[in-house]
């Protein structure tokens, strides 16, 4: 019993997730790799690696903007890579803030980089959060489904 | 299973193959640890056994010492070596111009996309990539 409420509660959080645009049908791709869509296996190993490598890279733009000089170059770069693995993972609004935060560097405009990243760094802490408790609701649902 | 050993950063999966026999072996290169875990999942689920690694030296390191690998899958922008790059030095060895390369990349850049097919790659997906993407390419490539 408290396995289907758990699943139902885990249900809700993705089609959530979906509907508001969170995620796109990239993050569905991976949903179908995954054996039983727990969300405890694949889904999760490369949900936690998208937070990891996201976290290093908003504070690596972070630094960057912080510099009296701003390497626009390499905060292109990071950009570029922050949009990869949001694209990978299937994390929508992230990618698009990373596309909307393009017109800034190429402007070499510091305040206009500095409300993108703020965007960014908005959009990857709402996915963070729903990811962290997908993730633990899959491993709740493990922890008492029969094996 | 996962396999961290000499700088290799990498999956390996050993699963049986579609016809019973020794599954494919897929080389996955790609620095980013998310794409990495992507590509080999998707490999995974169609049955390769695959190894990722996070550079083109790393993948001419195992290249060099692994002698079946069925099939390389490249990110295009690396830092150090490009896809493009180990495209070259995989076509221009005697020792491994055999072994198929699918080159990926977020960008739709027809001239890359020209310049690899030219040196010989496969074929050129545009990321994300998806299982339908790979069934395509190695149905086609692969035995």
């Amino acid at each position: 019993m408290a396995a289907n409420a758990l699943q139902a509660q885990l249900n809700a959080l993705l089609a959530s997730m979906f509907a508001t645009g969170m995620v796109d049908d990239q993050f569905k791709q991976l949903q179908s790799l995954e054996d039983g869509g727990s969300a405890s296996g694949f889904v999760a190993e490369v949900a936690t690696l998208f937070i990891e490598d996201a976290d290093r890279i908003i504070a690596d733009i972070a630094a960057l903007l912080d510099q009296p000089a701003v390497d626009f170059d390499k905060v292109d770069a990071h950009v570029h890579q922050l949009k990869g693995s949001s694209s990978s993972v299937g994390a929508q609004k992230v990618k698009l803030a990373c596309m909307h935060f393009r017109q800034f560097y190429e402007a070499k405009s510091k305040d206009g980089c500095l409300m993108a990243l703020a965007l960014v760094r908005s959009e990857f802490c709402d996915v963070r959060s729903k990811f962290q408790t997908m993730m633990q609701l899959g491993q709740q649902i493990e922890a008492c489904s029969p094996k | 299973m996962s396999s961290v050993a000499g700088g290799v950063v990498g999956t390996t999966a050993v699963l049986p193959g579609a016809g019973g026999g020794a599954p494919l072996h897929v080389l996955a290169v790609d620095d980013s640890s998310v794409d990495r875990a992507v590509i080999s999942g998707i490999l995974r689920s169609s049955r390769f056994r695959v190894t990722a690694v996070d550079s083109g030296k790393r993948a001419l390191e195992l290249l060099g010492s692994e002698p079946n690998v069925s099939m390389i899958i490249t990110d295009y922008w690396m830092p150090e070596m490009t896809g493009y790059e180990l495209l070259k030095k995989v076509k221009e060895s005697s020792t491994l111009k055999q072994i198929p390369v699918v080159i990926m990349s977020s960008e739709n850049v027809p001239t890359r996309i020209s310049r690899c097919l030219e040196e010989g790659a496969e074929d050129f997906l545009m990321k994300p990539v998806r299982p339908s993407d790979v069934s395509r390419v190695f149905n086609r490539v692969l035995p």
